[in-house]
């Protein structure tokens, strides 16, 4: 800091501020929001001391309900509270009706692929309803913490495709959260469990939560956690308990399949209800209020509870088996199965796998909050406050990537399992002479026909010049970076043309409909476009100077002569003189000339980092 | 851009060659990924997240290219100027072509057999045994080095391209199995 005097006196720039950062469960079911404090990772209650969020919301004329006052509200208004909405989450409105599921909700008939709820307070999308619950949980973290949020790592199932990833980015957006990352959450429940036990050797995370199935085999190796495979099922989880108890209960008690929304909700309640029960206790007694009034009384022993839910634990196995083989290992090699996940406390499922795995499961640290607080710890490190932490995470894609080729087949150019960020190039021609445009077909999904995969996008490549078939030289590279999005790009090499294209995933929220969702949000909080533009490019501003004030006072003087600090300072301090005007274009463009006069700058301080830890190995080559 | 000018080898430290000390590979590579990883840089700025994104992108590539054998081969191949697209794949060895075609008859019949498991786990030893000679062959043909023995490289590279695809639809088969449980 010395070097430059680039603060004000007063105004804080120490390099190694504690800064407010929170890891985000948005579960099925439940979200819980968490945080590091003095060293230890807990998760925040709400000011009635509740952990859990139920992830419902309840829109009214004039209002949004989240959380447990909505959950009360579940079954009389059920086409207005929205649940697990997760299992919609970067769906089509086709894919949703596949999904197979009685969902008690009204979508609305749309040109849009993305699916609206009709609701009394509007048609809402699965997105708008998850950004209202991060905008809760991210309150909750800055009224007990009394500090404004800095950066979220928000969890998503490891099997999440790049649809149901980006749709949950987007919501992030809405809500005005700053991403620092997605993180998997077998992976940042293997964070949790890790630094509380420190143990090296092979772990299984077996997470199977209320909408979703992941298992991830990992190796933790001297703070590096080394994802080696990944499986799972994204529309698997304990909802599917319910919803087989409740066929089980409608059949004993003759409740016919053309029963109301709110029966249907009542019903899947009172499973749930049973299913819980049924932890602790050998038997679980029944009490269903029907349609007219009367009820009908029952029991469900845990015999019969395990009889039906076993082809959904058997239906768990194969992806188990599959990660097993994709990480080159048998399962007597796993030193330890770690249990993740509300619907882990079925005692059927830990018998199960602790069969399949051969060794008793891990449940020390509660399966609810777990990954929630490996995501703090993330969190933590990822936004700065231990700079000197050695903890890394290498995930994976869990999924292929590939492209249509001639046949309708899929030709996959990225596998699944391949530690992320990847970068993969594959090279395509024409097969027509003078054809000037190609049709590229993003898929993602392990099967051979396009039929059989998922379509991410479609787009074309136009203006390749006219050449005989076979000339042109196609370059289509696929690249997934570490929050597990994918972008592709093509270009036609051969005659010097570029043409590049980025694309999203058709599923996905094209850039105006989250512009509208926004102003439709403003319109509620009473704040306009403007005024949210001007707080986030003065957040950036922030953020660029206090990045660049701790790299000089790190390496400045190192690194940089005296000439070439010179232009430096004079766009730093341009950017520090504006950083709190009104004028968000203005601020906007001195963080682009900054950037622009450090770009050597930054160059040369990753390659410095590269030679120190190249160094580090010659150092130690000595040593062998 | 970074200063990745370097080989693969040279970005690990180790010798150019086809024997790996993977234990070396797999620290060094650690060590790199704790400079360059996007996690290191994800508050910084959009330039520094990009030229993080790129070394790590490029040091994953690496690694994968050294890890696995066949990869490595190829790539060594290439760092000696022997263009692998120019030859194609001619496999002159006609016993090895024979023993092929029994594999693969093994492979198509597996569905038949009482225990299914037990014939792809006989199949995959031999496809590895088999591997393992095929290895130990191509690292005595890069220890001699001269030319002749970098064209019986070349066809060696070819041998196992064709059981690497060989396991990899067993595994499919496998698969296609547990499904069905």
């Amino acid at each position: 800091m010395a070097l430059l005097q680039l603060s004000e006196p007063g105004q804080s720039l120490a390099p190694h501020q504690h800064k407010l950062a929170a890891g985000i469960d948005l579960g099925t079911t439940n979200s819980l929001v968490a945080t590091v404090r003095s060293g230890q990772a807990e998760t925040l209650p709400d000011e009635q001391a509740r952990h859990l969020l139920p992830s419902i919301v309840r829109y009214l004329d004039e209002q949004i309900e989240v959380g447990y006052e909505a959950l009360s509200a579940a079954t009389t208004d059920p086409l207005n509270t929205i649940a697990s909405v997760k299992r919609l989450m970067g769906r089509s409105v086709e894919d949703i009706k596949t999904l197979g599921d009685r969902l008690p909700y009204e979508f609305q008939q749309q040109d849009s692929v993305v699916p609206r709820i009709h609701t009394v307070g509007g048609a809402v999308s699965p997105v708008e309803v998850s950004a209202e619950i991060l905008k809760v949980l991210a309150a909750r973290a800055e009224a007990s913490l009394d500090s404004e949020l800095n950066g979220v790592v928000i969890t998503v199932p490891a099997y999440f495709d790049d649809a149901q990833r980006q749709a949950t980015k987007d919501a992030a957006q809405l809500a005005g959260l700053n991403v620092l990352r997605l993180l998997n959450e077998p992976t940042a429940a293997a964070v949790a469990y890790g630094l509380d036990q420190g143990q090296d050797g092979i772990h299984a995370i077996y997470d199977l939560g209320g909408g979703t199935f992941d298992i991830s085999i990992l190796r933790l190796n001297q703070g590096v956690f080394e994802v080696l495979s990944t499986g799972g099922d994204s529309a698997l989880g304990g909802d599917d308990f319910d919803r087989i108890v409740a066929g089980w209960i409608m059949q004993q008690a003759g409740i016919k399949d053309d029963a109301g929304h709110a029966m249907l909700r009542r019903l899947m309640r009172d499973a749930c209800a049973a299913k819980e029960a049924l932890t602790d206790a050998e038997t679980a007694q029944l009490d269903i209020e029907l349609e007219d009034g009367s009820h009908w009384q029952g029991e469900l022993d845990r015999a019969t509870f395990n009889q039906l839910v076993e082809p959904l634990i058997r239906k768990t196995l194969a992806p188990c088996r599959r990660a097993l083989r994709d990480a080159g290992l048998t399962a007597d090699e796993i030193d330890d199965v770690v249990m993740v996940g509300g619907s882990t406390r079925v005692p059927y499922v830990r018998e199960k796998m602790g069969e399949f795995f051969g060794t008793p499961p891990l449940v020390n640290i509660d399966p609810d909050k777990v990954v929630a607080l490996g995501a703090a710890i993330q969190a933590d490190i990822l936004i700065g406050n231990k700079p000197e932490d050695e903890m890394l995470l290498l995930d994976v894609n869990p999924l292929s990537l590939g492209i249509e080729t001639m046949g309708g087949l899929v030709e996959k150019i990225i596998p699944r399992n391949t530690t992320i960020p990847v970068a993969r190039a594959q090279e395509f021609t024409t097969f027509k002479d003078g054809q000037t445009a190609m049709a590229i077909h993003v898929l993602q999904g392990e099967r051979e026909l396009v039929t059989d995969c998922r379509s991410l996008a479609r787009f074309e490549l136009r203006e390749i010049p006219a050449m005989v078939a076979g000339a042109a030289h196609i370059l289509v590279t696929f690249e997934v970076d570490a929050d597990g999005l994918l972008h592709v790009t093509a270009k036609e090499q051969s005659s010097g043309v570029e043409t590049s294209v980025e694309v999203k995933p058709s599923y996905g929220l094209t850039d105006s409909e989250i512009e509208g969702m926004l102003r439709a949000s403003m319109a509620h909080a009473q704040e306009d476009m403007d005024a949210r533009r001007l707080r986030e490019q003065q957040v950036e501003a922030k953020r660029v100077i206090e990045a660049l004030a701790s790299a000089l006072a790190a390496d400045g003087e190192q690194l940089l002569t005296k000439e070439e600090q010179e232009p430096i300072k004079k766009s730093f301090q341009h950017l520090v003189a504006l950083s709190e005007s009104d004028d968000y274009e203005a601020i906007k463009e001195a963080i682009e000339a900054l950037e622009k006069s450090c770009e050597f700058y930054v160059e040369r301080r990753m390659n410095a980092n590269i030679h120190k830890a190249m160094a580090g190995q010659k150092v130690d080559n000595f040593n062998d | 851009m970074l200063d990745f000018s370097k080989n693969y080898f040279e970005l690990f430290g180790l010798p150019v060659g086809f024997e790996v000390d993977s234990n070396r590979l797999a620290d060094r590579y650690r060590e790199l990924q704790r400079a360059v990883h996007p996690d290191r840089y994800a508050n910084a700025t959009e330039q520094e997240k990009r030229l993080s994104m790129q070394g790590s992108t490029r040091l994953n590539d690496a690694l994968n290219t050294l890890k696995k054998p066949l990869l490595r081969a190829q790539y060594l191949l290439e760092l000696k100027g022997v263009d692998l697209n120019a030859k194609g794949s001619s496999i002159t060895d006609g016993g090895f072509l024979m023993e092929q075609m029994e594999l693969r008859e093994e492979l198509a019949g597996v569905k038949e057999q009482a225990d299914p498991y037990d014939a792809i786990a006989n199949l995959m030893n031999r496809i590895r045994s088999h591997t393992q000679g095929l290895l130990r062959e191509i690292s005595e043909q890069f220890e001699l080095g001269t030319s002749q023995a970098l064209e019986q490289a070349q066809e060696t590279v070819s041998k196992l391209q064709f059981l690497n695809k060989l396991s990899a639809q067993v595994e499919e088969l496998e698969e296609e199995l547990d499904e069905a449980l």
